[in-house]
């Protein structure tokens, strides 16, 4: 069992949206998390986490299947840091209301 | 950004009240929250997956006094960037 958009849209349409606005505010949502992540601005959840932006230096790697060394690029990775007290929460403790 | 920015950008973007977007905003992160505290996992297409993972305690030091001191085993969540963030996000 996993948490889906699909849970979330639906979750969010018991504050009082229809469906299809939910499904929409959602969409929205995620799209503006993706958009200022892709402008390589961090996204700051307090009590549940950080979303970084990386940059990662071009470097020299080896294809682990035949062995040949190759370049790899320079590239922008996206890392998730878990805020302190989610950790706590999930590690039992702290208390939780669910 | 953080969190009273996102629900500003939310309101603004889908015309919503401020408290409305907030209350968006906190169910979004709250329904994730409460998934990975039962261990259970996430995943939002197009964003990413989380997923709980058990690590081992280890004997780690404390670098500033040198002296070893125990890590206890613990649960952290692992987030994997979801194949459309990771392609926009990358540089061309």
């Amino acid at each position: 069992m996993a948490l889906t958009k699909a849970d979330l849209v639906e979750n969010v349409a018991r504050e009082g949206f229809t469906k299809k606005d939910s499904a929409k505010i959602v969409e929205t949502l995620l799209e503006l998390i993706k958009s200022t992540l892709k402008a390589g601005d961090e996204i700051l959840i307090s009590g549940f986490g950080k979303f970084c932006v990386k940059e990662k230096k071009q470097r020299r790697g080896r294809n682990p299947a035949t062995g040949e060394d190759l370049i790899l690029d320079a590239r922008r990775v996206i890392t998730f840091k878990c805020s302190p007290v989610l950790t706590d929460k999930i590690n039992g403790k702290l208390s939780v209301p669910m | 950004m953080n969190k009273s920015q996102l629900i500003e950008a939310l309101a603004k973007e889908e015309n919503l009240a401020l408290k409305k977007a907030e209350e968006v905003v906190n169910t979004v992160f709250g329904d994730m929250e409460k998934a990975l505290i039962r261990g259970e996992r996430v995943e939002i297409r197009g964003l990413g997956s989380f997923k709980v993972k058990q690590y081992d305690g280890y004997k780690g030091r404390n670098p500033k006094t040198g002296d070893i001191i125990k890590v206890a085993p613990k649960k952290l969540p692992f987030f994997k960037v979801g194949k459309e963030l990771k392609e926009r996000v990358d540089v061309d």
